[in-house]
């Protein structure tokens, strides 16, 4: 991947950040999920999220797009404090989330899945119709981005593999990203083109000004695109780190668990 | 790198497929596969039976259109990945309420059947909120409803009026407007011109001498109609329509992508019961009375036209255009045999054998599209 010398990095993030998490605490009866979380995102930073399995990453990031409510904490949207109750709330104020367990029908077609919730509609006689024309070829151009070719608008999405499910997914997230834009997990199943293809993307996405949230395990993918790193670690953060103030070997021995941490409070954002 | 060449335009690993495959294959192709059998097979052993006279041809078109009307609720429903079995019940009941308002109340029949549609427009909404909220089942909840209705629907005539039967609605819907849309008869100028030029049978003798025999087009199959034609464009051409199919496809991934998926599935349910409220006052105004077992078995009827139409059980596809040819195979099955001279127990068999056989099919033709293994 030799574009990831092209990536744009690291300058200082622009003063107001987009959305502000604080302190937020997550409870599933007795487990506790999250135990008091604190992360911002600015407009044109990429903030990847990593820890290990169970840390509690898809659950901050389900708080953040509306699915799940906080048990406490406070969410701030551009400075004013929101509370979604429902999906619907977080992608009208312009969040985007794809989400770990994938968010597509599959007996249902890739054109009728990227625009679901979205549908564009075309009025004939006053009345409002359903644009498959346009729905159509605007699922063919972005799928053809990510470099997949699809046979049709409207093949079912059953019948991708799951790495191509995830892709439409990305397109979607993408295509509609307007302000926010959060990937559970977007590499786990792709290829090594593709995999490359969502690292430009999230890199072209950030230079729109887009703040995008990145979870993943795979440092080595944090560290192509990642502004800043927050660990996350049974439900608490272990802080959070600007590029180029941590190394790739510590970044890994965080996720790990922590056994590291004394010897790189140093080099952490002092949030722990 | 290499893989220029796989980013080509056509990709050599899609097989290309003809037009007329592409075509061929969709959700209602069972149904179509299906009315085509039925209509050669009758067509073949039974085509002096009278079913293709004009009164034949009027007696199961009613029969299917009936069949439809419920269909068409009971497919967007299941699409939407939820069952009503008080649809039977629901006919019953709202038959039975049009005909208390207005006969043993004395209201005027139009005020009885605009109240009646807003009652059961409400249990509608009723039984589905129920099942968002406590997350039953909805094969549970309305099961339940199937019940507690006919529970009513035989409860109310016998209380107050000492009968399973309560007549005299034709007699108050005379010249009423609104039931005239329910039970009156359009094109009748039209058909007395086809009786006249000799297109159609005319009466030989008797007082309706040189009338046509079928003498209109019954609004029970112009509701069958339009519903359909609604039902299909909202499913296919609408905002709503992909709604539909993704709140039953997965709800929660529906929900996590902004389909409001509460409102949908309510909204389906009031749907259903819309349809089966349009089939009891078409049936009230056909027979000027209501009783308490009226609608029996309705909702299994309109789920085996479903499935015959290609819908999937646990929702999130399926065809409206299906549903209602799964309804007409139903409808020229029962009436056909009827006019064959079939034993009527027979019937049961040939619907069990059609039912199997559209769902193999039907099966066979949602893996092609969906891929799903
Ligand atoms: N709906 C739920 N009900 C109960 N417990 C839950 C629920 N969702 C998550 N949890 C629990 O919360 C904890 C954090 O889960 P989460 O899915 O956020 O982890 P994660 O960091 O995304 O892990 P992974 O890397 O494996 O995706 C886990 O212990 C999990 O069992
Ligand atoms: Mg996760």
């Amino acid at each position: 991947m030799t574009e990831d010398t092209t990536f744009h990095h690291g300058d200082p993030a622009p003063s107001k950040p987009l959305i502000e998490m604080k302190n937020i605490q997550k409870h599933f009866g007795s487990v506790i999920a999250l135990a008091g979380v604190s992360v911002n995102v600015y407009p044109g930073e990429c903030h990847c999220l990593l820890g290990d399995n169970g840390a509690g990453k898809s659950t901050f990031i389900k708080t953040m797009s509306g699915v799940h409510r906080p048990t406490s904490g406070e969410i701030l949207f551009e400075g004013t404090p929101m509370s979604f109750d429902d999906p619907r709330d977080a992608i009208a104020a312009g969040i985007a989330t794809v989400h770990q367990h994938l968010a597509m029908i599959p007996l249902m077609s890739v054109s009728r899945n990227f625009f679901m919730g979205n549908e564009p509609v075309k009025k004939i006689a006053g009345i409002p119709f359903f644009d498959h024309d346009y729905a159509n070829k605007v699922t063919m151009d972005e799928m053809r981005k990510m470099g997949i070719n699809l046979r049709g608008p409207d093949q079912a999405v059953g019948t991708l593999s799951g790495g191509e499910r995830q892709t439409v997914a990305i397109a979607r997230a993408v295509h509609f990203g307007a302000k926010v834009l959060i990937l559970d997990e977007p590499t786990s199943a792709l290829g090594v083109r593709q995999t490359a293809n969502v690292l430009a993307t999230i890199d072209k996405v950030r230079k729109q000004g887009i703040g995008v949230v990145f979870i993943t395990h795979n440092v080595r993918h944090a560290m192509a695109v990642g502004d800043r790193f927050t660990v996350l670690n049974r439900g608490q953060t272990l802080g959070t780190a600007k590029r180029g103030e941590i190394t790739q070997e510590e970044l890994q021995d965080l996720m790990a668990g922590g056994q590291e941490l004394a010897t790189l409070e140093g080099s952490l954002d002092g949030t722990v | 790198m290499s893989n220029a060449q796989t980013q080509s335009a056509t990709d050599e690993r899609i097989k290309s497929r003809s037009k007329f495959r592409e075509a061929l294959i969709r959700p209602e192709l069972g149904g179509i596969v299906g009315t085509v059998a039925v209509f050669v097979f009758f067509a073949l052993f039974a085509f002096d039976s009278g079913m293709f006279t004009s009164k034949g041809v009027l007696n199961w078109s009613q029969v299917s259109a009936q069949f439809m009307i419920i269909a068409v609720g009971a497919c967007l429903l299941m699409i939407a990945g939820e069952f009503d079995l008080s649809v039977g019940s629901m006919i019953g009941f709202a038959g039975m309420m049009i005909a208390i308002f207005s006969v043993t109340l004395g209201w005027p029949v139009w005020m009885a059947i605009l109240v009646t549609f807003a009652i059961c427009l409400a249990l509608g909404a009723l039984n589905g909120f129920i099942v968002i909220r406590t997350g039953l089942p909805s094969f549970i909840v309305t099961l339940a409803f199937l019940f507690i209705l006919r529970g009513f629907t035989i409860y109310f005539p016998q209380t107050i009026e000492r009968k399973t039967i309560i007549g005299g609605v034709k007699d108050a819907a005379e010249g009423d407007w609104l039931a005239f849309l329910f039970g009156g008869k359009i094109l009748t100028g039209f058909f007395s011109w086809l009786g006249d030029i000799g297109l159609i049978e005319t009466f030989s003798r008797g007082s309706r001498e040189g009338q046509p025999i079928v003498d209109g087009v019954p609004m029970l199959i112009v509701w069958a109609l339009v519903l359909v034609v609604f039902g299909h464009v909202l499913l296919t051409k609408t905002k709503f329509g992909n709604w539909i199919f993704a709140a039953g496809g997965d709800a929660e991934a529906a929900r996590n992508s902004g389909v409001p998926v509460n409102r949908v599935k309510i909204l389906m349910f009031m749907f259903t019961a819309f349809c089966a409220t349009v089939f009891a006052t078409c049936q009230v105004m056909e027979f000027g009375s209501a009783g308490s077992d009226r609608g029996l078995l309705k909702e299994f009827e309109a789920i085996i036209a479903v499935v015959i139409g290609g819908a999937l059980l646990t929702g999130g596809y399926g065809s409206v255009l299906g549903a209602a040819l799964g309804a007409l195979i139903f409808g020229v099955v029962q009436q056909g045999l009827f006019f064959a001279g079939v034993e009527s127990s027979l019937f049961r068999v040939f619907l069990g054998l059609i039912l199997l056989a559209a769902v193999i099919l039907n099966t066979y033709i949602r893996r092609m599209i969906t891929g799903e293994r």
